[in-house]
This record gives C-alpha cells, structure tokens and sequence, in this order.
C-alpha cells in the first residue's frame, strides 16, 4: 500500500518479486473465482499503478543487480524481517536511499524478531480489545486493515524523509499503527484512568457520567448509525429526529419534552438514555437503508445507513465528485470501478492508469534504463535470476 | 565539575520540516491531527481559533482533568495538539479575519476543516488566498469533499465509518454489526492528508507553486476498503462480518484465557506451523489447509479449551518459542507498558500547564535521522498570543491592547 499510495502521486514505482511472483498474488478471493497469479483481488487492489519486475535476492547476480537498481532510486520500500537487508548485504547500496520498513513491531526491540500478521499486531495494538461484544471474543475487521495503516504511514513518513536534507530509515510498526486509531480510548486511560472495553454497538466517550448510547440500531433490512446527542452539534439533529418522526405519526413523550437548546447528553443517567432510545427504535425500524439516508440528508441531520460494499457505486455523492476510475484489471477481462485518488489536486484527482503487472511484465523496459543490455538480461533469464 | 556538567551536549537536530510554517483552523480529529503529524517533525503549526467558537475537543468530549470541564483541561485537545502554537483569533469580527490573512500570508500550509464553503464565506478561501500568495498549501478536508450534493451534510467519523462500509464488516455473521470504537475514518484521512500537504511541498520545490487540495474523509476512507468493492463489482458477493475467520489462515482466532476478558490471538499460515501448534497443544485436526478451513468452529472450540486455563502471556510465550503467530490482546492501559511499544517510545511524557503530567502519542513510524520531537503537549487557548501577534506579524503591545479590547483575541 506504501508504494500504491505514492504511486498514486505520480511516482514511478517499480514493485520487485522474486522469479515466479510473490505469495499474495495467491491472496483470495480472486476475480471470477479463478485461482491464479494475476486475478486476486487484494493483491491487484494495492498493486495497480506500478511496473513489475522480478529478481532472485538469493542469488549473487541476482543482488548485484539490485545494487545497480537500487542508485537509481530516491525511495525504497521494504517489508522483510529485521535484518534482512544487512543479511544479504544490500544495505550498502542502499546508503543514498529513504529506505521505509515495515514490519510487524519495528526494526528494533523485544518483538522485533517475532512474526505476526494482521490479527496479532490488531490485537497487540488494543485494537482488537475495543471491537465486538461484552462477553463475547474481541473482533477484527474482515477486510484486514493493518496492511493499509501500515502503509499510508510508510507513505507519509517517506515524504517527511524527502523534505530532510539528508538520506534516512523509516521504520514503520504496525502493531504502532494499528495502535493509532483507536482515541479516544487511550486518553481516557491515561487522564482518567478509565479502562474502556468493548461495547458492541453501543458508544463510550460521550457521557461524564459513565452512560453509553446506542450507535448502531436496526432498520428495515438492514442497520443505521445514529445517537442521540445535544450540545451545539446535536441539537439540530434532536429537533429535526421529532418532527420527522411526527411527520409519521410518532409523538415520543420523553424525546418530545427535550429542550434542544440546554439538553447535555454527557449528564444523562443510563436510565434515561434508555428510556429515550426505547422511543426511537421502532421509528428506526420502520426505515429502510435508503429512506433514513435521504431523511438525513434531507433533513442535515447526523447518521448514515451502515453501508455495504455495493452501497458506495449508487453513492450520488461518489459519482458528482467523479470518484470511480474504470480499469481493467487484466487482459481480456471487463472494466472494474477502482476507488479514485484519494484526494483532489487543483482540482484534479490521482487516477487508477496502469493495471497491476503480471510477474516480470516490465524486467525488459525497467532492467533497459539502468543499462542492463538484452544479451545480459537473457542470461540473467536463462540463469533463473529474473 | 558538577556531575551534571559532565553529561554531553548533542546539538538539536532540526527536524524533517523545520522552516514550514503551517496554519491550522479546525476542530476534532481529522484537520488537527494533520497539523500534529507536521509540528512533530519540526513544522511550526499555529493552531487558530476562539474562544467564541471553541473547539468541540475542548468543549464537548469528555474526559476532562478531575472531571472539570475547561477548554485547558480538556484530554482530547492536548492528546491531539501536541508541539502546536496556539493563538485566538475571533472571526466573527472583521480585524480577526485581517488578521487570520495575514498570518496565512506568512504560511507554507493551511489547513482546515470547517463545513464547506465557511472559509470562503470569511474571506479565507483558498482561491481569495492563492490569489495573492499562489504558493500557499491549501488543504481542506471534510466529511463529504468541498463538492457535489452531500457537501453540506453534517456528519462525525463514527457514523461515516458506518456508511463506508467498516461497521459492515465488524462482528459475528450470528449477531449485529459492533462498532469501531471511535471515529475510525477520520484517522484515515489524517494520514492521506498529511500525505497530500508533503506531496504538494515537494512539488512546490520543483515548481514554485502551490495546491488546493480537497480531500473527503469518505473518499479516503474508501481505499481501504478496495477490495471488497472490486469483490463485488467483479464477483457480485457482498463480503460481510466473519468474526476472526480468515480466507486463507485456519485456525486463526482469538480465544479466552485463564482469568476474566483475557484473551490471546493466534494464527496458523502453513503446514509446518500447525505441526508446531499440534505438537505444542496436543490437539487433533486436519493436516491440510483445506481441511483446517473447512472444520473451523470444531477447531476453535478445542483450541479455547486448551488455552482457557492457561495464563494469557505465558500461552503467548510458549506458541511463539514453538514457532506459532501469537499475541496478547492487550488492553488499553496495557498498551502504556507494553515493552515494544515503550521501546519505541510510542507514549512520550509531557507536562500540561493545566493537566499535569499526561502523555501524547508518538507517531507510529521512526525516522532515523531527523526523529519526531513531541516535547510539548496541545497548547492553552491563546498561549502563544505574544509570539504570533508580537513576534510574527509585529504588533506593538499598544496595538495588541486595542484590539484586544475591540474583542479581536476573543
């Protein structure tokens, strides 16, 4: 993800695999179910943007050809176990590089040499220990999550290297990642000293006096976000919430004698939020997805549906800001709608050009500009070297 | 000789963005947080802002020191602002805005993130600015994008979390959707906009000119989420919650442990590793992969049998001196002491003129030569008045008064 998001940026990045592609080529599910090198999802996901080479690190031809490859680039972007680098003595070459590792836990301390995945650097990361129910196993976000933490940091720290005057490592953790984007939790540790835990559809942080609000709520087919809040950010929403519900015929006692302008939801008591939500449920229930987003909107009240993967492509909101970028993603195969460039420039949004390469698609042009000639190619070819 | 004398003097290094003067107007998490990012590498970033109109991480989230609810005891601000300046500007009158132009006109970068089209109602748009300094960084970044008919939609990380999708895969496929804690996205478009200012300086090197960047917390959010998209324009499947399972790793879950809500993950990636757990455990399974996914529950239920009366870190210990994937799930004030993450100095300690000792957050990637500095936490409100008004846009006192007294510094 590093490399995709500054490829995005317009740099040219080179993804290096060993002979025969790497392992996450293999990663499921693949495009029409058929398991091959070129068709998983994920992997085509973080790999579009980039030229492709191939190179045996194994072999003595094989590093010595990153070493010349390796002078020709201001960034290097590594994921391998501490050590690595120096192990196969490439750290030499890589003396006038930003060389950003990413790694589980970091280049150095007592994890360092441990392996993990995405599960074991979430739940080291207090992630895991936030999501799911009360008495039930914590739980992590199906579509792994730390990969993409990890690296927009690598991203962002290889461009605050880029603004120092000389070359440096960047050394990116994803158990540190992963432990950045879970506040309010850690404040409320550390100022005062309360221990939050997981609270399933139900928000903490929100009361001074230890209440919680619902967040999630059922609706017809499907499920919305929403919370009773006052204070200059909710009250709008409160006020709207009661006529709207009046429009259908509701007339809630308790939510209907609120005064938007004083009501503080920070001092409610539990009973009383209880009372309030017990009123607002079977009106969230008689919604579907669709009408309570354009009754939001409508409205400029807070909340959203909880959306799926399809909800985003009939986004009207996606489509007026020209988001999606039609690509396809192989040969011979139809046209997929790539999330566009993550931001606008002057206008202008980072575009999903080149599909992700098949395995050593580019060794020709890429090995061709640092001067590797044909003859030498075919024999680094023939030795299995590339 | 004093014994203190004796320790060296390392020079101070600079930081990576020493020299970059960044203004920040904005509330919460996703404008502020940008700022935090540069002020740790050695930007100076001036945080605007007034009292009238106070940020809702002073006013709004609790905690607060000792429960008292005071913008300078406010947890979420100091966690949030660490190494900014701070100076009040009230905008509502028009020798604040004056003001906040000319600050901006001795800025690098701006930074905010109000509802659309506010700034551009004060006179503080980015193409108002750019017109006379066409070098200036604008980065704008809200819920929905400067554009289109959402732009002026109200919304709070939590909830757009839920609309892009996160909610939706978080949970067991038996019961509802649980939250992800706090305002996941918001974090997301921190980083891609912090990323966006560094690209736009580093092509300003080359070109002289500036950017006006526009960045939608939704739309940054999304490239997480890419591949269940393409799963289902390319497949029609609609991936959903699946608890801890794994689409290639089995066993791969997170069971109990001796003691109350204490719990260890674990993970197995090949044959050689569930060898290791099998001979470790002494549990019973399929050798193949294949087989492993396919008899999952059965699986999960005699792996927690075996784990539940043993000692969480101790379980940890012995799956990875055997070569098995394995964490603790650590709690929050865990996570304070962890060895790793102490070792990476993860929570730098600070002083808060109001809150007292507290600690700030370290960001998660190390740079080697120019580190990040976090030796002061989220600024009082109008702490660095002086500095900005006297120092940077040379004020006398005089003037400062008398417009101090006309409530410009409100």
């Amino acid at each position: 993800m590093c490399g995709r998001i500054l490829a995005d940026l317009g740099a040219d990045v080179v993804k290096l695999e060993p002979p025969g592609g790497e392992a996450d080529r293999m990663r499921p599910p693949f495009l029409g179910d058929v398991e091959n090198s070129e068709r998983s999802i994920p992997w085509l996901a973080a790999n579009v943007n980039k030229r492709g080479i191939t190179c045996d690190l194994g072999s003595t031809e094989g590093r010595a050809l990153f070493a010349r490859l390796a002078t020709s680039a201001p960034i290097v972007v590594e994921s391998f176990a501490p050590g690595r680098l120096r192990a196969l003595g490439l750290e030499d070459s890589l003396r006038d590089a930003i060389v950003v590792s990413i790694t589980p836990y970091g280049q150095d301390g007592p994890l360092a040499a441990v392996p993990g995945s995405d599960l074991e650097v979430t739940a080291a990361s207090g992630s895991l220990w936030l999501a799911g129910e009360e008495g039930r196993a914590p739980v992590r976000t199906a579509q792994p999550q730390s990969p993409y933490w990890s690296g927009m940091y690598g991203a962002l720290g290889a461009l605050v290297a880029l603004q120092a005057s000389s070359p440096q490592r960047v050394d990116v953790s994803a158990q540190a990642a992963m432990a950045t984007v879970h506040p309010p939790a850690p404040v409320w540790w550390d100022i005062a000293g309360e221990e939050h835990g997981r609270t399933g559809p139900f928000l903490l942080g929100r009361s001074n006096v230890g209440s919680r609000f619902r967040n999630l709520w059922e609706c017809a087919g499907g499920f919305v976000s929403f919370a009773i809040q006052g204070g200059p950010i909710g009250r709008h929403t409160g006020r709207m919430l009661v006529e709207w519900m009046a429009e259908r015929g509701a007339a809630p006692p308790a939510l209907g004698a609120i005064d938007w302008d004083r009501f503080d939801n920070s001092r409610l008591t539990q009973a009383q939020v209880d009372e309030l939500e017990a009123e607002i449920a079977p009106f969230l229930r008689s919604l579907t997805k669709t009408e309570f987003f354009n009754g939001v909107v409508q409205r400029k009240m807070l909340g959203y549906p909880v959306g799926d993967a399809s909800d985003p492509l009939a986004d009207p909101q996606l489509a007026a800001r020209d988001f999606w970028r039609s690509l396809a993603p192989g040969e011979g195969l139809p046209a997929l709608p790539f999330p566009g460039g993550f931001a606008l420039f002057d206008g202008e949004r980072p575009a999903v050009r080149r599909r992700a390469p098949k395995v050593g698609e580019h060794n020709a042009a890429v090995y061709g500009e640092i001067g590797v000639t044909e003859d030498e190619l075919a024999r680094l070819r023939a030795a299995g070297t590339v | 000789m004093t014994e203190i004398a004796t320790r060296p003097a390392v020079p101070a290094r600079a930081g990576a963005l020493a020299g970059v003067r960044v203004v920040e107007m904005g509330f919460a998490a996703a404008g502020p947080l940008v700022g935090k990012y540069l002020a740790n590498f050695g930007a100076e970033v001036i945080r605007v802002e007034s009292r009238l109109a106070a940020d809702v991480f002073r006013t709004t989230y609790p905690p607060f020191k000792d429960g008292i609810v005071d913008p300078d005891r406010a947890g979420m601000f100091a966690f949030y602002n660490d190494g900014k300046r701070s100076a009040t500007l009230n905008l509502k009158h028009p020798k604040g805005v004056d003001l906040a132009r000319a600050l901006i006109g001795t800025a690098d970068v701006f930074v905010e993130s109000f509802t659309p089209g506010t700034v551009a109602r004060l006179g503080l748009g980015a193409d108002t600015l750019r017109a006379v300094h066409p070098e200036l960084i604008v980065l704008s970044s809200c819920n929905q994008g400067q554009t289109g008919p959402h732009a002026f939609h109200p919304g709070y990380g939590s909830q757009l979390s839920a609309l892009a999708g996160f909610v939706q895969l978080l949970g067991e496929p038996d019961s509802t959707p649980v939250l992800l804690y706090g305002p996941y996205i918001d974090y997301i478009a921190v980083g891609y906009g912090a990323i966006a200012v560094l690209a736009a300086l580093e092509r300003r090197k080359r070109t002289g000119i500036g950017c006006t960047i526009d960045l939608s917390q939704y739309e940054a959010g999304l490239q997480f989420l890419t591949p269940t998209i393409l799963e289902f324009a390319a497949n029609g499947r609609i991936p959903g919650r699946a608890g801890n399972a794994d689409a290639v790793a089995a066993p791969h879950g997170v069971y109990p442990c001796a003691g109350s809500d204490r719990w260890v993950a674990l993970s197995v990636w090949s044959d050689p590793e569930w060898r290791a757990l099998v001979t470790l455990s002494g549990i019973a399974g399929p050798a193949t992969a294949a087989g492993r996914r396919a008899a999952r529950a059965g699986l999960d239920a005699v792996i927690g049998e075996w784990t539940a009366t043993r000692e969480r870190d101790a379980v940890v210990a012995l799956l990875r001196a055997a070569g098995v994937r394995a964490a603790p799930v650590l709690s929050i004030s865990e996570l304070f002491s962890d060895p790793q993450l102490v070792h990476r100095g993860m929570w730098p300690a600070v002083i808060h003129p109001a809150i007292g000792p507290m600690h700030v957050m370290a960001p998660p990637f190390r740079l080697s030569g120019t580190p990040s500095r976090q030796e002061r936490p989220g600024p009082t409100v109008g702490a660095d008045n002086d500095h900005v008004f006297g120092e940077i846009l040379g004020l006398s006192v005089d003037e400062r008064r008398t417009l101090g007294g006309d409530g410009v510094f409100d």
